[in-house]
Formats: C-alpha cells, sequence, structure tokens
C-alpha cells in the first residue's frame, strides 16, 4: 500500500466539500470504475464565481484526499481561476503524493473542468455533459513506473 | 490513539509463536554447529534439523525422507514445478494449473510456456472451484504435471484435490498441490490423498519465514533448482537454516496440537459470527469464495460502491489490520486476478476486503470489527458517486 504523508491522510480522514449537491449549476463526472476511481463535481455558480463545490468520489484514499484538497482550492474563485487549477497545484497542496498516485490528483483537476465546461454548456442551453466514464486508467502516466505487479 | 490492536491478516503471515520462538533461539549462538559437520557440534544440529523434518513429515501424514526444505513457499512451488518439468522433459511438456493460483505457481508455469513447454491455464466459477470435468477434459497424452492449490489464499477457496488427484494418477500425471494457506489448518493425509507434491510454508502456521518445504513422494523424480553441496537429499543444496528449520519443525507440532485440540473448530465459529456479522449487518456485501468448502480462519468479501485501500486505511487506524485485492493496494493496474477470475466485474473487485483470523482471535476482536466496519463503509459509501448514505 502507499506511504501517505499526514497533509495526505488527513484530508482523506476529514474531507471538506463531501456530498451530492441539490440543483447544481454544473456537474462533472470523470475516472473509470474498471480503474477504481470515479470522481463526480458538483459546482453552484454565481457572477462567474464558485460559490460552493461538492464532490462524491470511489477511489483509494489518495483519490478522495485530491477531491477535498481541489474543491477547496477552487472554492470561491472566478470560473476562469478555477481552470487554471493543475494536477500539480494540487498534489503540491497536498505536500507530495506517491508516484503511483498522481493521477489521483490528474483526476481532480479534470473533474474540476468537466464540471466547468457543463456549466458553460447548461447557460448556452445545451444538454447536460454526459458522465465520462469511458476514460483510460491514468496509472500508467508518467511517474508512475514505479507500479509493478506483486 | 486506537483502543485497541486486532490483526486480522494471518493469510499475509502469522505470528511467531512464543513456543517455536523459544525452540529456535538456542539455534543462533549456543547450537551453532553446521549440520553437515562430523563432530559433535555438527551432530547435535543434525538431530534438531531431522527432528524437524519428522514433525513437518508428521503433519501430513509423510515419510521424513519426504520432506525437502526450501527457503519459503515460493522457492518450493518453483523447485516443484521446474524440477518436475525438467526431469519429465521427455516424456511430455504440458502442463495444467488454474487462473487462480498463487503468482509462485502461476508465474512459474507461464515461465515454462515461454521455455518450450505447453501450458493449460483452467478457469473457475463464481466461487473459485475448478471444474472436476474441466479439470479431466484438460489433461493431454503429453501432459506430465497439474499443479493445484489446495486452498486459496485471496477467498479461500477449498479445491477437490482428492478428485483432481485421483484423475491424475489414473492417467499417469504428476500432481502437485500449493498447500501454503491449507497446510496446519485442515488435514492433509499425504497416504490417503493422491498427491505427489505439495508446498508448506512455517509463516502461514504460526512458524518462522523464509522457511518453506516441498513433500515429494517417494518415486517421484524431480531435478534441483539449486546446485551445490547437495544438501536436502541432493535436491536443495546450501547450508541449512537451522533455527528456520527447527522453527518450522515447532510450528508442525503447534499445528498438530490445534487441531487435535479442537482449536480449529473454535476458529471456525468465530469465522462463521464474522461472516454472518458482516453480511448483516452491511448492505450490498457478497462473501468471495465458497461459504462452506473454505478454510477456517478465512473471511472475504466484496464490499460495493467503496473502494478497497480506502477501507484498510480507515481500518488501520481504528486498529484492525486487513487486506484487500484492489488495484490501489496490489500496486498493479488491475484489481485482484482472483476475483477477475471468479467473474467479479472491475468495480466490485476493487472493494474486496479479506478478513484472516489467527489463534489469538478473540469473541471481543471480532465484535470490535462488526461494530467498527459499519460505519466506516458508511462514510465512504456517503462520499461515493455510486450509492447514497446506506
Amino acid at each position: 500500500m502507499s506511504m501517505y504523508n499526514e497533509k495526505v491522510i488527513e484530508a482523506f480522514m476529514n474531507p471538506k466539500n463531501v456530498g451530492a449537491m441539490e440543483n447544481p449549476d454544473g456537474v462533472g463526472e470523470v475516472g473509470n470504475p474498471k480503474c477504481g476511481d470515479v470522481m463526480k463535481i458538483y459546482l453552484r455558480v454565481k457572477d462567474d464565481r464558485i460559490e460552493d463545490i461538492r464532490f462524491e468520489t470511489f477511489g483509494c484514499a489518495a483519490a478522495i484526499a485530491t477531491s477535498s484538497t481541489a474543491t477547496e482550492m477552487v472554492k470561491g474563485r472566478s470560473i476562469e481561476e478555477a481552470l487554471k487549477l493543475t494536477n500539480r497545484d494540487v498534489a503540491e497542496a497536498l505536500g507530495g503524493l506517491p508516484p503511483e498516485k498522481i493521477h489521483c490528483s490528474l483526476l481532480a483537476e479534470e473533474g474540476i473542468h468537466a464540471a466547468v465546461e457543463d456549466y458553460r454548456r447548461r447557460r448556452e442551453g445545451l444538454p447536460p455533459l454526459p458522465p465520462r466514464h469511458d476514460a483510460v486508467c491514468h496509472h500508467d502516466l508518467p511517474g508512475s513506473e514505479g507500479s509493478t505487479d506483486v | 490513539m486506537s483502543p485497541r490492536k486486532v490483526y486480522m491478516d494471518h493469510s499475509a503471515t502469522t505470528f511467531v509463536d512464543g513456543s517455536v520462538l523459544e525452540r529456535m533461539l538456542p539455534f543462533f549462538s549456543e547450537k551453532y554447529g553446521n549440520p553437515n559437520s562430523v563432530h559433535a557440534w555438527g551432530r547435535e544440529v543434525r538431530a534438531s534439523v531431522e527432528e524437524a523434518r519428522s514433525s513437518v513429515a508428521r503433519l501430513i501424514n509423510a515419510e521424513p525422507r519426504e520432506i525437502l526444505f526450501t527457503g519459503g513457499g515460493s522457492e518450493a512451488d518453483n523447485l516443484a514445478i521446474k524440477g518436475v518439468a525438467e526431469a519429465l522433459s521427455e516424456k511430455g511438456r504440458h502442463v495444467v494449473t488454474t487462473a487462480i493460483e498463487h503468482h509462485a505457481v502461476l508465474d512459474t508455469v507461464k515461465w515454462l510456456g515461454k521455455h518450450g513447454y505447453d501450458v493449460t491455464i483452467l478457469p473457475v466459477d463464481g466461487n473459485g472451484l475448478v471444474d472436476i470435468e474441466v479439470f479431466r477434459n484438460a489433461l493431454r497424452p503429453d501432459t506430465i504435471l497439474a499443479t493445484v492449490m489446495a486452498a486459496n489464499n485471496e477467498v479461500g477457496t477449498i479445491q477437490p484435490i482428492r478428485e483432481m488427484g485421483k484423475v491424475c494418477r489414473e492417467r499417469g500425471i504428476l500432481f502437485h498441490t500449493d498447500g501454503v494457506q491449507a497446510a496446519g489448518h485442515i488435514p492433509l493425509d499425504v497416504k490417503d490423498l493422491p498427491i505427489d507434491l505439495m508446498t508448506m510454508a512455517a509463516h502461514k502456521m504460526y512458524g518462522p519465514k523464509g522457511v518453506g518445504a516441498l513433500f515429494v513422494r517417494k518415486g517421484v523424480r524431480i531435478l534441483p533448482l539449486v546446485h551445490g553441496g547437495g544438501q536436502e537429499f541432493g535436491l536443495r543444496s546450501g547450508t541449512e537454516n537451522t533455527a528456520g528449520l527447527v522453527g518450522f519443525g515447532a510450528a508442525a507440532e503447534l499445528a498438530m496440537r490445534r487441531m487435535a485440540a479442537g482449536e480449529i473448530e473454535v476458529e471456525r465459529r468465530l469465522r462463521d459470527r464474522l461472516i454472518e456479522g458482516v453480511l448483516s449487518r452491511i448492505e450490498d456485501v457478497t462473501l468471495t469464495g465458497h461459504r462452506t468448502l473454505r478454510l477456517p480462519f478465512h473471511a472475504s468479501f466484496c464490499i460495493r460502491y467503496i473502494e478497497g485501500e480506502a477501507m484498510l486505511l480507515r481500518l488501520d487506524f481504528a486498529g484492525i489490520g486487513a487486506s484487500s485485492g484492489s488495484a490501489c493496494t496490489s500496486g498493479s493496474l488491475e484489481p485482484s486476478y482472483v476475483l477477475l477470475a471468479m467473474g467479479l466485474d472491475h468495480a466490485t473487485a476493487h472493494g474486496s476486503l479479506r478478513l484472516t483470523l489467527g489463534k489469538e482471535t478473540s469473541e471481543g476482536d471480532i465484535d470490535y470489527i462488526l461494530e467498527t466496519l459499519p460505519p466506516i463503509v458508511q462514510t465512504l459509501r456517503s462520499m461515493s458517486p455510486f450509492k447514497k448514505n446506506a
């Protein structure tokens, strides 16, 4: 099992912004249940600012910790600022992640981007963005070379 | 921090029992002779090593000459499979195994598959059982060896090794079983069972790690992997790990005492209470593996809508040591190949949880798990997009 630092453990044990949201302005669902992690982000937007954000995550401790941290980082920010959030920012805010868990931080970035995209579509009167469960498992991204079949 | 420590991962390894450790200790600094030496120092240790061999033999009703000590279960599996394949390569080059074997067997057989042997890997049913007819039909005129585990480490299912061994014997095919999880916990009598080779490991029965044994029935010829000084009847060279071997002997004696005293039955009843408690207190949980054809200390589940590693960490913080076959815990890209072979879908397999009891597990420990696990599952489900608060 991965070795997590105290910040990751704290975010995993006491995550913020957990749970579904009634009548959200945007929803993004990314990941793949096959790979073992799915992240769903709900947005409430007012005057192009993220007034409230919630997440639901099926996944390991790192997936839950990064969901919590990423939502905290964009809450109260403008949509434009939220789109600038990168997986590196999330991993750094958590004091680093084990190499094989970097894909979890990527999922958080993608989840927020998908939710914003959905928000924009809805505003233009387009149908909501469908969940993207066909994502390729991110485990084989750079930084996960340490993963071996044991 | 946590009020209680409950180790529930005895399938991974057991502690070394005090009675075993006590017997091992003199063999480090006091009785340090090389058992291959002719002098008094050596002879004394030789006697103890042979006594240990007799104890391990008695555990499975074998003859001492039929027990080879190795440096662990994986080595014994390798020795059995490669040793037979090498010895019988002129007779045939086909080996049969199953999809749910431990990697020590599966990867060794696959390695043979890349080195001039034909390999058949049999499927299992939803309980993890091999169908005896499927097994029979897989055997060919050029089959030299079939290797099927006595009981599975991840799901606890006990295979019909008697039936499979019988079929092999009728066809003149050698039958090896990986008994690492089963030996010392369920009766295995090689005078009664038609098996030719069996792997055992000391650290699954309160003995030390890094010590294994291979039963090789008299008359079965295998070739060594390790060449050298000719120890272990020329089949496993190297100066004996004397303390470890003595520890294995003591662990085998302990296992025989436990089985005779009915301790295994007590363990089984506790285990049943755990299984029934988990199934009744948590929704959308399935037992993995067979309900009754199952190792007495073994409970394993798939808990839907949540992921195994998250569960293990929260259990760990509550003082409970468990394991899972989720991808995140295996370090691989895939969840447990055993669960996938049993037909479980990926998402369900990611929620696997294994709790394996030991000789010190108490009623209070089971109570504690049954109190602790449901709220952890509920918390994680409340975060999951798949299931609202259960």
